[in-house]
């Protein structure tokens, strides 16, 4: 059980700043997801909490204890590898017991503390057997097995599910929540997929460049991101973004998208956009999934428009609709009984309480 | 209609090679035992004439018989050797030898490779190539500044090292180093990083690592060095006949060829016999160690 923080951490590599200071408070146990493309520094910012990479700058400070130059063995965390890491000539009990049996646990607390793992993890009847007899699943099982005998401070993941397939990526991310609920230690957690960050965290933290973009609860950086990149990162589709003018005519705030598309900003948002009025370089962004086929009696502030779609990707449960506004190709997320087909005119609407402006100049969000 | 046609006409011009597959493959095995014949022929000649050598007495090798074939077999020559307390000796120091610088090499080789391969510090890129480097000085340039040091620590310190069956175990080592340790710098490589990481993780140090973690995963290459280790000072001659001279210090190939050969008289049947069970110890260790030479033990720490 431990808090973690980072304090203005920096990690370079020769001339190559991977991690260009950063900062984070993780409480006790929480659990906090890295998330970003790669090469954002995610990893190394993993490992640099691990103690498997030493810090070029700043401060790693656990349950207020610096341990800048505490070798990973002294810092009580246990790892959980992407390509799980276990050692091929000992069998599931030994792999799992080594770190107890390196420290001289008793037999006996070793043998309790390898079946509780085993029982929470369900691999019980594994325990005999080889890794190169296991499937990926189950060698990710016995990894996460491995770090929660140890009973750490810290767990780390790095990237554990990457090389599972679509379907055990989903069961084993439910694994590992369930597994945080019962053991309820401080976790931190690097993937590059935003749908594990969103179903796996209580919060996350978007890394780009070497830099945080954001921390927050998953449903604070989904409706309110507070960057361009953040916006697009999160959320698949991808939130749309569609340059566009602000103008201030009387009392409302209208946004032109194009010669044909534009509506009025809903008035609770006049003051927040005013110093958006007349400037260069402003981006509409919208998700997909608040552009919908326009609906009778809809909901309030809804701007309708017509498309000529250009390409539907049909999904069963709703149907992606492609279409331009301006040189923008745009998404939209719409019921299959909409009758959206290729080259035909379609009615959308846009809800614009969802809808953000963003300065591209600087990225942030308005 | 046309596609149909034309599927049909490639079914017809297709059936007659159908099955070209394991033809190919038929072909490919055939020739592949008539080359791994003629390379057994080859490579058994000698031994096999040994063989049919060694159950000679001197009496039927020097008369003009036919070479390949034994009229009056006899054991005598393996009787005479067996029971000569000088044969015993060479084979008596060779083991020793052996066995010691199997020893005194792995002790060295395998931690130097460890050092190089995985903990990174300045200079253990160069340091690795350099130690391959020293693999390819051919040892028969070597062993006249070998001999002049001696003698100029003679000089020094008036202690003889010439002539000590136990100086081999300072001068092997020369040749089996450098290539072991290259060999398992090429398995240690092997072993993805993470395995070490995870043992820093689990609170290993470097020696713990080393031990428990590194040679049972690089076990295989840990064996090849082994074999390569003991088959280069159980054959070695040059080193031997250099540095050995008295008969109760010398090794088997050295002993067989100053004892047997006595001026322009050579005793062929003991000569070929003593040959032959020398060989024999390697071979038993290559059967008895290929059990364990099992490729790809790591399997199964990893992905794939």
């Amino acid at each position: 059980m431990a808090q973690v923080s980072l304090r203005n951490v920096v990690k370079r590599f020769e001339e190559v700043e991977a991690v260009a200071g950063i900062d984070l408070d993780i409480a006790d146990k929480e659990f906090v997801v890295l998330v970003g493309p790669s090469g954002c520094g995610k990893s190394t910012t993993l490992r640099m909490i691990a103690g498997l990479e030493d810090i070029s700058a700043g401060d790693i400070v656990v349950d207020g204890a610096v341990v800048n130059d505490v070798p990973p063995k002294d810092r009580d965390m246990a790892m959980v590898f992407q390509n799980y890491a276990l050692y091929p000539h000992m069998t599931v009990y030994e792999n799992m017991s080594f770190g107890l049996r390196l420290k001289r646990f008793p037999k006996d607390e070793i043998e309790r503390r390898v079946q509780e793992a085993a029982r929470i993890l369900d691999i019980k009847e594994l325990l005999d057997r080889k890794p190169r007899a296991l499937s990926g699943g189950q060698r990710q099982r016995v990894a996460m097995g491995r770090a929660i005998v140890r009973n750490p401070k810290v767990f780390l993941f790095d990237e554990p599910l990457s090389n599972l397939d679509a379907k055990l990526r989903v069961q084993m991310r439910t694994e590992i929540k369930r597994v945080h609920q019962k053991v309820r230690t401080t976790t931190i957690y690097v993937t590059h997929d935003q749908v594990e960050a969103m179903t796996l965290a209580d919060r996350v933290v978007v890394m780009n460049r070497g830099r945080i973009e954001q921390v927050g609860a998953p449903n604070d950086l989904y409706h309110a991101p507070a960057t361009r990149f953040v916006a697009g990162f999160i959320g698949s589709p991808a939130m749309n973004f569609i340059p566009c003018r602000v103008e201030k005519r009387g009392e409302h705030l209208y946004a032109h998208l194009s010669e044909s598309v534009g509506f009025q900003i809903p008035p609770a948002r006049t003051a927040r956009y005013g110093p958006a009025v007349g400037r260069e370089h402003i981006l509409l962004g919208l998700r997909p999934e608040h552009i919908t086929e326009a609906r009778p009696n809809g909901a309030r502030h809804v701007a309708e428009f017509d498309v000529g779609v250009e390409v539907t990707e049909p999904m069963g449960n709703e149907t992606m609709v492609f279409f331009s506004i301006g040189s923008t190709e745009v998404c939209a997320r719409v019921s299959p009984t909409a009758g959206a087909r290729e080259g035909s005119l379609l009615r959308l609407a846009a809800h614009l309480d969802h809808m953000h402006l963003i300065d591209d100049a600087s990225g942030r969000v308005l | 209609m046309a596609s149909t046609a034309v599927l049909e006409a490639a079914g017809a011009a297709r059936r007659p090679r159908y099955g070209s597959m394991s033809r190919d493959r038929k072909w490919a095995l055939r020739w592949s035992y008539f080359f791994l014949i003629v390379f057994a022929i080859f490579f058994l000649t000698p031994p096999v004439y040994m063989f049919i050598t060694s159950l000679k007495t001197s009496h039927e090798i020097s008369a003009a018989t036919n070479p390949w074939w034994v009229y009056h077999p006899t054991l005598s020559n393996y009787i005479e050797l067996l029971t000569s307390p000088m044969f015993l000796t060479f084979f008596k120091n060779s083991a020793v030898v052996s066995v010691c610088v199997v020893i005194i090499t792995m002790l060295i080789s395998v931690p130097a490779a460890f050092a190089l391969s995985r903990m990174r510090f300045w200079g253990s890129a160069v340091l690795a190539t350099g130690v391959f480097l020293t693999y390819l000085v051919p040892e028969t340039l070597l062993f006249l500044p070998l001999f002049k040091m001696f003698a100029t620590f003679h000089d020094l310190t008036g202690f003889s090292l010439l002539n000590q069956w136990w100086v081999l175990l300072i001068l092997y080592p020369t040749l089996t180093v450098p290539f072991c340790t290259w060999i398992m710098i090429g398995y240690f490589a092997s072993i993805p990083k993470e395995l070490d990481e995870a043992a820093l993780m689990d609170g290993a140090n470097y020696r713990q690592m080393l031990i428990r973690i590194f040679i049972p995963v690089a076990l295989p290459g840990l064996i090849a060095a082994t074999i390569f280790a003991f088959t280069v000072s159980w054959a070695q001659f040059l080193y031997p006949l250099a540095f050995t001279t008295s008969v109760d210090q010398l090794v088997l190939p050295v002993g067989i060829i100053t004892t047997l050969v006595k001026a322009d008289v050579y005793n062929w049947g003991q000569i070929m016999t003593g040959a032959l069970l020398g060989a024999a110890p390697p071979l038993i260790i290559y059967a008895f160690l290929m059990d364990y030479y099992i490729a790809g033990l790591t399997a199964g720490a990893t992905k794939g």
